[in-house]
């Protein structure tokens, strides 16, 4: 059990010490939490190897919240998905934290950044190991308060914890849906415990559910499908799908090693995991899957034509990372969960890559995140340049490159899912080809031709290599890029993952994709990155061209489909208007004045009415015989 | 359980009150105060390790009333002095003793006119609190009920902001015309239910539906102000205003409790018929309350008020927890309204600290706190997240356990309470993008991080937050057996295990 609990409790040991002790670190937090998340990830990889032909583990941690028959526990379970999920997270963070030693050097708030780093990998872990819905909705929600932290992390820039607040408000209203989902999977199954769950659905698969009969809405809907739509808001807003998804491009504004957490291994893939896990759930509601696969792939294309036309180096890889996630999605949603959580794995080592990669061409020149304002510098940083061409081959889905393995998986496993399939890999070819484009933009934008950014820079030298601890993580990571995929393939990392999960009795289990598929596929990625070169790669007019010749989509793609001013609008602005104009109209004008009415008029009438004790007996005795006059008329009337 | 050979309940009531006699002197010796806060310190602190002689002394696992103590008091009318506590009134009283050394030490710095009549002031107010969590006889539940009012009129009214007369006026008369519709429905009490003001055995009685909703409908009033429960609430923002910051710890932490504990231990033990007549009354008021006061929260610009109308919304939760009669609702408003009080309290304290510095409120007077102040932004931020709910935290759990009982019995109800959360989180991280975040411009104050002082009110309430977040069983456990008796109660024939 120990030997288990290690990996959460190595970093949140470090998160401790760093975090209660920092005013005495002085810039020595990497000291601490360094060797105890690399220790982590020791023990990740053990775990890995112990679960390997075994059965999974279960263990109770101890009794959480017990109220009448509701009971949960903090519990731990370690089978096939969880283990290599945990060395995925515990690789990319151990890399991470290496990196940002580099990074964040001289930064003043060098071990707060530490800490919380730990805090997020603890998180994730805890997430992945957990055993119930409710423990996974914890640490669901600690993965995002620790990325509402980090990003906010430059606190005095604005658009730093404006982007923080968003990340943690748009989560929120993901998790409103998760809340619920987690409601009537315990009014409906009255436990929350995974395995006491999957045991259930059978008997529960023709219940329905009719929330609003108070309001005549007699529509019934299956539970079952209802449960399962309502967690995926959940994973909506957490895997940044349509339409909760423009909290993570802006997430960028954090420091980069948090961005290569977020985007490859803490929190984004927390979405992804969480279908993976209640795959039983999601089998038993054939509707369910279909908006799940569909959102995905809406994603998924949607995300890759914005990445197509932004300039930011940062938001390009964002939008990447969008779209690759609405490629898991849509995986899950068509029942192939292990190509999924495969795809998510290869995915995590080459995007982690690019981040980091990205992050190490910012700080060589000082901070620019411009792609217009650089290129030419792979003379200038061979180690960043060559890992990152590495990732981005990766991510275009170049054989025998990581991403092209799973992503093919993907794609022809989508070819083969009943009606719909063959549009949902036609998508996916397009959004592949769109990826290898604008990846390759990226790369020929920052690495070759013009040297457009200025050579006087902040610091007023030429751009140069990072530093080996910046360098050894890229390295590392690209082992990952180029091998992951072989490796994955070889293996069978799909069935092996799928120990714990249900294909649906619909889907066909692609054993052989076809090799024309392949070839399409492969073609796709080429034709990207031709475009690319003939765009980007030489001196061309015909990105100009095509923007002025197709401007309402050139205008469409750089304002990422107006989301951000929509939800401006619509929500934002409304919120504000409503609640101020509620406070002065309603709250005090309406509610507090009559409350203040009331006392006024008891104040007034009081004023009033003590003007009637003049003192003088001759108006008493004219009130008097008035009174008894009318007293005795009445008496005599009612008689 | 005796102390100095008196029972422990009147010797929590009266050991504070004899405390603050012991102050009296001391109002004629010039520079005192230093003494006199120490003494008030102490005294509080003894208070409230002897509060934990309860939680030794108890049994958990009956709901029956403990460490009883009952003397004739006014014979002719069947008047006692009789004490009691059960799981329920054991973990508020706690809560209240935990509170007052915080109230204290925040008023060491900010309290420096008339320091010994305030040290007396809070101190008396404390026996009076104690003794309404206390009292199973109504009129001396009356009493003390009435009688708590008096001390927090003044201090608002003495030490208070520049308005502090009418927002205690406002306080006082609103409270004071709920109560009434309180005394009456006593007094008839005594007649239809044979003569005695003994609270349970007044519960032990069956009442006709017309006459449970008419009682039900006086204590309603009397204690939807208290709570403040939608639309009784407009004077809360006013009184935390001019408050002190101690004041306005003991209003939000204490005081609002009682309302609720009011529903909780009359309106639906002895109206069980009534309770279930009016509960769309309640759950319309409490949705709104959580909704609107959300809404109210964003519009603030002075913290304190954001934080009050933040209160109407979490005080929603509780009010709704108590009417959907099942375990989960009932411990989970119970948790919340603890969790309301450490939560909330540390807030105000929070302030009180900025205030301090800065005799400022206004939001837009911060910014960048994080720079200036970095251990007090990180409490501030840990208390704001517990405030709107993040898990792992103290509220969470209360939230989590109301909002599944509310779901679990009115689906739809379920649902519109939850939006709360959302709204919660966009007013807190409102507050703390405003306060703790930005950057921060130099200002003719001077800005030092937390004292002494300070550390020691806040760390305590700090460990509770986690602690309750991450084990919140051990008090859940004091309310099981009360819990479930009271949905017997107010059940009746509902078979137990469609409610647990």
């Amino acid at each position: 059990m120990l030997p288990y609990l290690l990996i959460p409790l190595l970093p949140f040991a470090g998160f401790l010490l760093v975090g209660i002790f920092w005013p005495y670190f002085r810039g020595k937090g990497h000291w601490i939490t360094v060797p105890l998340v690399t220790l982590s990830w020791v023990f990740s990889v053990r775990a890995f190897m112990m679960t390997l032909n075994g059965p999974p583990v279960h263990f109770v941690l101890y009794d959480w919240i017990h109220s009448g028959h509701f009971d949960v526990s903090i519990s731990l379970m370690v089978d096939h998905l969880t283990a290599t999920m945990l060395v995925m997270v515990s690789t990319v963070s151990a890399l991470t934290h290496l990196y940002t030693v580099g990074y964040m050097k001289d930064d003043s708030g060098y071990d707060r950044f530490f800490a919380y780093i730990s805090l997020f990998t603890f998180s994730m872990d805890m997430l992945l190991l957990s055993d119930n819905l409710l423990e996974l909705f914890i640490f669901w929600e600690a993965v995002g308060f620790c990325s509402y932290i980090l990003i906010a992390h430059w606190y005095e820039r604005k658009p730093s914890w404006v982007a923080a607040n968003e990340a943690f408000i748009m989560n929120r209203v993901g998790d409103f849906g998760f809340l619920l989902g987690i409601f009537l999977t315990y009014s409906v199954f009255g436990t929350l415990d995974y395995q006491s769950i999957f045991r259930l659905i059978p008997s529960h698969l023709n219940d329905t559910v009719q929330a609003f009969s108070a309001f005549h809405v007699t529509t019934p809907y299956s539970v079952i499908t209802v449960i399962a739509l309502l967690l995926f808001v959940g994973a909506v807003g957490k895997s940044a799908q349509l339409p909760l998804h423009t909290w993570l491009p802006n997430a960028i504004e954090g420091p980069t090693p948090i961005s290569a957490l977020i985007h490859a291994a803490t929190m984004v893939t927390a979405g992804i995991f969480m279908i993976a896990r209640l795959s039983p759930i999601y089998n038993a509601s054939p509707a369910a899957l279909h908006v799940v696969a569909w959102t995905g792939a809406v994603t998924a294309i949607v995300a890759a034509t914005i990445a197509l036309t932004q300039r930011d180096i940062k938001k390009i890889v964002a939008y990447s990372t969008m779209s690759q996630l609405g490629y898991m999605v849509m995986a899950c949603g068509i029942g192939a969960y292990g190509a999924g959580i495969f795809h998510l794995l290869t995915h995590g080592f080459f995007k982690a890559l690019l981040f980091l990669g990205a992050g190490s061409v910012i700080h060589s020149l000082s901070g620019e995140q411009d792609v217009f304002r650089m290129g030419g510098l792979s003379k200038y940083m061979k180690i960043t340049f060559v890992t990152m061409l590495l990732g981005a081959l990766a991510l275009s889905g170049i054989p025998p490159f990581a991403g092209f393995y799973s992503k093919d998986l993907i794609l022809s496993m989508a070819f083969h899912d009943g009606a719909f399939g063959h549009i949902l890999w036609m998508i996916g070819i397009v959004t592949a080809a769109l990826t290898a484009f604008y990846t390759f933009r990226l790369v020929f934008m920052v690495f070759s031709g013009k040297e457009r950014f200025s050579h006087d820079g902040h610091h007023g030298h030429a751009p140069h290599e990072s530093p080996l601890v910046m360098t050894i993580p890229l390295l590392v990571l690209s082992l990952g890029a180029i091998f992951g995929g072989v490796v994955g393939e070889h293996y069978d990392i799909v069935s092996f993952l799928s120990q714990n999960m249900t294909v649906p009795h619909f889907a066909v289990r692609a054993e052989l994709s076809d090799s024309t598929l392949k070839l399409i596929s492969v073609v796709a990625g080429g034709i990207g990155i031709a475009l690319a070169y003939l765009f980007y790669g030489r001196p061309s007019n015909i990105p100009e061209l095509l923007a002025r010749g197709f401007r309402p989509f050139f205008k469409l793609s750089q304002n990422k489909w107006y989301f951000e001013e929509i939800y401006d609008h619509v929500f934002t602005r409304p919120t504000i208007f409503i609640s101020f104009l509620m406070w002065k109209e309603l709250d005090k004008g309406v509610i507090d004045m009559a409350v203040n009415g009331v006392a006024s008029l008891c104040q007034n009438s009081g004023a009033t009415l003590k003007r009637l004790q003049t003192g003088q007996l001759q108006n008493y005795a004219l009130v008097m015989a008035l009174g008894l006059f009318g007293m005795v008329s009445l008496f005599l009337f009612m008689k | 359980m005796t102390f100095l050979s008196i029972p422990i309940l009147t010797f929590l009531i009266f050991f504070p009150i004899a405390g603050a006699l012991l102050l009296l002197p001391f109002m004629k010796i010039q520079g005192s105060e230093k003494t006199v806060r120490w003494l008030a310190l102490a005294l509080t602190v003894v208070e409230f390790l002897l509060s934990l002689n309860l939680l030794l002394g108890m049994h958990a696992g009956s709901y029956r009333m403990q460490f009883n103590e009952d003397r004739p008091w006014i014979p002719f009318a069947n008047i006692h002095y009789s004490l009691g506590v059960d799981g329920i009134s054991i973990v508020l009283i706690i809560m209240t003793t935990l509170l007052l050394p915080m109230c204290v030490l925040t008023s060491w710095k900010g309290i420096s006119t008339r320091v010994p009549e305030f040290m007396m002031t809070l101190l008396i107010l404390e026996g009076l609190m104690v003794g309404v969590f206390e009292a199973t006889d109504f009129v001396l539940f009356y009493v003390f009920w009435e009688a708590m009012l008096i001390p927090m009129y003044l201090i608002i009214g003495v030490w208070g902001g520049p308005n502090r007369l009418y927002a205690t006026m406002k306080f006082f008369l609103y409270t004071l015309a709920g109560s009434l519709l309180l005394l009456i429905v006593i007094v008839s009490l005594y007649f239809v239910g044979g003569h005695t003001f003994n609270i349970v055995e007044l519960m032990g009685q069956h009442y006709s539906k017309a006459f449970q909703e008419f009682a039900f409908l006086g204590f309603f009033v009397a204690f939807a102000v208290k709570v403040p429960m939608f639309p009784f609430h407009t004077w809360l923002p006013d009184a935390h205003v001019e408050a002190p910051t101690a004041g306005s710890v003991i209003l939000a932490s204490v005081m609002l409790k009682m309302g609720a504990y009011g529903f909780l231990r009359f309106s639906l033990p002895m109206f069980p018929q009534a309770s279930h007549f009016f509960t769309a009354l309640i759950f319309g008021l409490s949705i709104t309350g959580i909704v609107w006061g959300a809404l109210m929260a964003l519009a603030q610009e002075d913290m304190k008020k954001l934080i009050a109308y933040s209160s109407v919304s979490h005080m929603g939760f509780v009010t709704l927890g108590i009417f959907v009669f099942n375990s989960q609702g009932l411990e989970g408003a119970l948790l919340q309204m603890i969790n309301h009080g450490v939560t909330t309290g540390a807030l105000f304290l929070c302030v009180g600290v900025l205030y301090d510095r800065t005799h400022s409120r206004l939001l837009s007077d911060y910014g960048g706190m994080a720079k200036a102040m970095p251990v007090f932004s990180t409490m501030l931020v840990i208390f704001s997240l517990s405030s709107l709910g993040l898990p792992g935290l103290n509220s969470f759990i209360g939230e989590f356990l109301v909002l599944l009982g509310t779901f679990r019995s009115h689906m739809a109800l379920g649902i519109m309470a939850t939006t709360g959360v959302i709204l919660a989180a966009l007013y807190m991280l409102y507050l703390l993008s405003r306060v703790v975040w930005g950057v921060y411009t130099p200002r003719d104050w001077s800005l030092p991080d937390l004292n002494r002082y300070e550390w020691a009110s806040l760390l305590p309430l700090l460990i509770l937050v986690i602690w309750i977040g991450v084990q919140p069983n051990p008090i859940l456990s004091l309310l099981h057996a009360s819990v479930s008796h009271l949905i017997g109660q107010v059940q009746g024939g509902v078979p137990l295990a469609s409610i647990r």
